[in-house]
């Protein structure tokens, strides 16, 4: 069970998070930011562990770590004119868009702590997540399983037809 | 470890496995039979949706897999205006399917259809998990669709914007399903409805974070239904992507949005709705939203030139009026909304129909090029003013009595014991904005009827076309001047809200 005050390596992996987020949207040269951006889910998976979900963790260092950013990087690398730092990231806005931002955080700060009352589960944490996770996905999870993969097969066909070239 | 599945019956989910296996069966018919059948293949997709429409028949209602498939009589309606608004968008797509789609003509098929399955799950399920997944079925292959013609520029920038949009109010929706989720402890609505009314009444408030959860989803839906501030990418969406593409979200797209509005809001989170709930009460801020979609929509409307940005901002104001039947909240609000999206089907998807034909052959979006339209085409004139003069809500046509049902819906809850004062202002403002959108409609109709040039314009009519046309004329006439039928099997929608007729 999580002890009710937040360790320090909650708060440690809390700054980390809110750091490389604030450098994926501030930096100017893109690698930079797609490195940043790696630091940052890299910790949302060591926030997991800590709640005790290894297998979201591992699923979050798996896919978004070792997919996603990891394409990112690729992509970043063979598109000659972005890794030429001729193409810097610029935000326009800036003021609007900080301004939104810290109002956003602050209202969403000050309600989350105003609230007393949660649902929590009376239930202990699972032995083995990975098993029971699996078992809720073939049984009462069924349904949106499959229809994510259907999804996957459109957005693979699409995919498909919007990076083909051509032949005429 | 034993595994048993939740009940569930198969044959109520028919209409979706065999448009989901139709999908496949286009994208391959198109693979295996090459170049020279240009036709085939759109005709093989409208029979798929018709035989869908039919199975539907046979599904009857009940649940499965928990409530993450649900049929009631909500689901079906909603999956009827999906099927038609499938079927008119690929109705009138053969002329695209011809030149500007012809290298990916099932791919272009299928997902549309893949869309329309997404469409369909997402208007039977009554869990918040299975709900978002099939919003983004729904909204995945319309972010390629939008950028279907990769040669033109305004079709990938209304792609990415699409893209953007769509990935961040889906982002946005899933936060403040998060937070509910939280509160509740668990993402069916019907048990998230009483997990929060049992939180509220035990503890004489609910956590301020409802808020939170409140706003987030209604920003994510707003984009979704493009409500302002929300709906920026509408007008430039509209007019990049390929017309029936464009029709085809204006309608089937706009309907999903709904049908999730109507779950989470008006069902989950009905008891959250009036003034006495301040700060949590969701009505205000929806009406705030829909009073600014019907200023803007139909002010912003009457600069436009070009026809598809001039019907995607009517898109917003129309989605302004169907938010009043939605806030009524009584047992007319439900029906009224289906009985709106009903009538707007018909109406916009001929009107669109029509700009897509016109289009076809002049390779224009103009309103101007519309000009003197009458003396060459006389029948397809009056056709598409009828379609706009019933999007503007004029008697006897099917958008004035759609108009009607969602005003009449918002006073009767209005003028009801403990009535919700506000509403009054809806209509007031829906009415006058109803005034300012009969200027930019009637303006198309004077481009064609009153120029003194002749339009060198003749316009070829394709079979299909032609019949979508014909079925949306007969149906904005038909429903318009005998109503009965479909509010008859709209009336049922309001009962699986718990909204009881007195």
């Amino acid at each position: 069970m999580m002890e009710s005050q937040p360790s320090i390596a909650f708060w440690l992996l809390a700054i980390v998070i809110l750091t490389s987020g604030f450098m994926v949207v501030s930096l100017r040269n893109i690698f930079h930011c797609a490195l940043n951006l790696i630091m940052c889910l890299f910790s949302v998976a060591g926030i997991f562990i800590l709640l005790g979900a290894e297998f979201l963790a591992a699923a979050q260092v798996l896919i978004y770590v070792g997919a996603v950013a990891i394409l990112m990087i690729f992509a970043i690398m063979l598109t000659s004119e972005i890794s030429n730092r001729r193409i810097v990231q610029t935000t326009e806005n800036k003021s609007v868009a900080l301004f939104i931002s810290v109002i956003f955080a602050l209202s969403s700060v000050f309600l989350i702590m105003g609230t007393k009352i949660w649902r929590m589960s009376d239930q202990a944490l699972p032995e083995n997540n990975t098993l029971t996770i699996g078992k809720y996905l073939m049984t009462e999870y069924m349904l949106p399983f499959e229809v994510v993969s259907v999804l996957l097969l459109a957005a693979m066909i699409g995919a498909i037809v919007l990076a083909r070239k051509e032949a005429s | 470890m034993e595994f048993q599945l939740p009940p569930y019956s198969l044959k109520m989910m028919l209409p979706e496995l065999f448009l989901f296996g139709w999908a496949l069966v286009v994208i391959a018919f198109d693979l295996v039979s090459g170049r020279k059948k240009e036709s085939a293949v759109g005709y093989l997709t409208l029979a798929g949706i018709l035989i869908a429409g039919g199975l539907l028949a046979f599904t009857g209602y009940g649940r499965g897999f928990g409530n993450m498939f649900f049929n009631d009589p909500m689901a079906r309606f909603f999956k009827i205006i999906f099927l038609g608004a499938a079927f008119m968008a690929v109705g009138s797509s053969f002329g695209v399917l011809k030149e500007r789609v012809r290298n990916h003509r099932g791919e272009y098929l299928g997902l549309i259809l893949f869309s329309t399955v997404g469409m369909m799950f997402l208007a039977s399920s009554q869990e918040l998990l299975s709900l978002y997944i099939g919003l983004e079925l729904t909204t995945i292959p319309l972010f390629v669709l939008a950028a279907f013609y990769k040669d033109n520029k305004l079709s990938v920038e209304a792609g990415i914007k699409y893209f953007v949009v769509g990935a961040f109010s889906s982002a946005l929706l899933l936060y403040g399903i998060s937070f509910l989720y939280g509160m509740a402890g668990t993402t069916d609505i019907i048990q998230m409805k009483i997990n929060l009314a049992i939180t509220h009444l035990t503890f004489k408030s609910i956590g301020m974070t409802l808020v939170i959860a409140v706003v987030t989803m209604l920003a994510g839906i707003g984009f979704k239904l493009g409500l302002p501030p929300f709906h920026q990418w509408v007008p430039d969406v509209y007019e990049g992507s390929p017309t029936p593409v464009a029709a085809f979200l204006s309608i089937g797209s706009k309907a999903a949005g709904l049908v999730a509005f109507a779950k989470i809001f008006v069902n989950g989170l009905s008891a959250f709705f009036g003034p006495e709930m301040l700060p949590n009460d969701w009505g205000q801020l929806v009406a705030i939203m829909a009073i600014l979609a019907m200023v803007l929509g139909n002010t912003v409307a009457i600069w436009q030139t070009n026809i598809k940005r001039m019907l995607g901002y009517s898109s917003i104001a129309q989605a302004g009026y169907i938010m009043i039947g939605m806030v009524a909240m009584n047992v007319y609000g439900l029906s009224s909304v289906a009985y709106y999206m009903f009538a707007y089907m018909f109406a916009n998807m001929g009107a669109f129909a029509i700009v897509t034909i016109f289009e076809d052959k002049t390779e224009s979006t103009q309103i101007s090029s519309y000009r003197g339209l009458s003396k060459s085409e006389p029948a397809l004139s009056l056709i598409l003013s009828i379609f706009l003069l019933s999007l503007a809500g004029i008697p006897p046509l099917a958008g004035f009595m759609a108009k009607y049902y969602v005003f009449a819906a918002a006073v009767e809850k209005a003028s009801s014991p403990n009535g919700v004062t506000w509403l009054y202002w809806l209509v007031g403002v829906g009415l006058l904005t109803s005034v300012f959108s009969l200027y930019y409609y009637v303006n198309v109709i004077k481009q064609m009827y009153f120029s003194r040039e002749d339009s060198p314009y003749k316009i070829p009519v394709s079979a299909p076309a032609l019949a979508v046309i014909v079925i949306c004329l007969i149906g904005v006439i038909l429903f318009g001047i005998w109503p009965e039928p479909i509010l008859q099997f709209a009336k049922d929608i309001p009962a699986s809200f718990g909204f009881l007729a007195r």
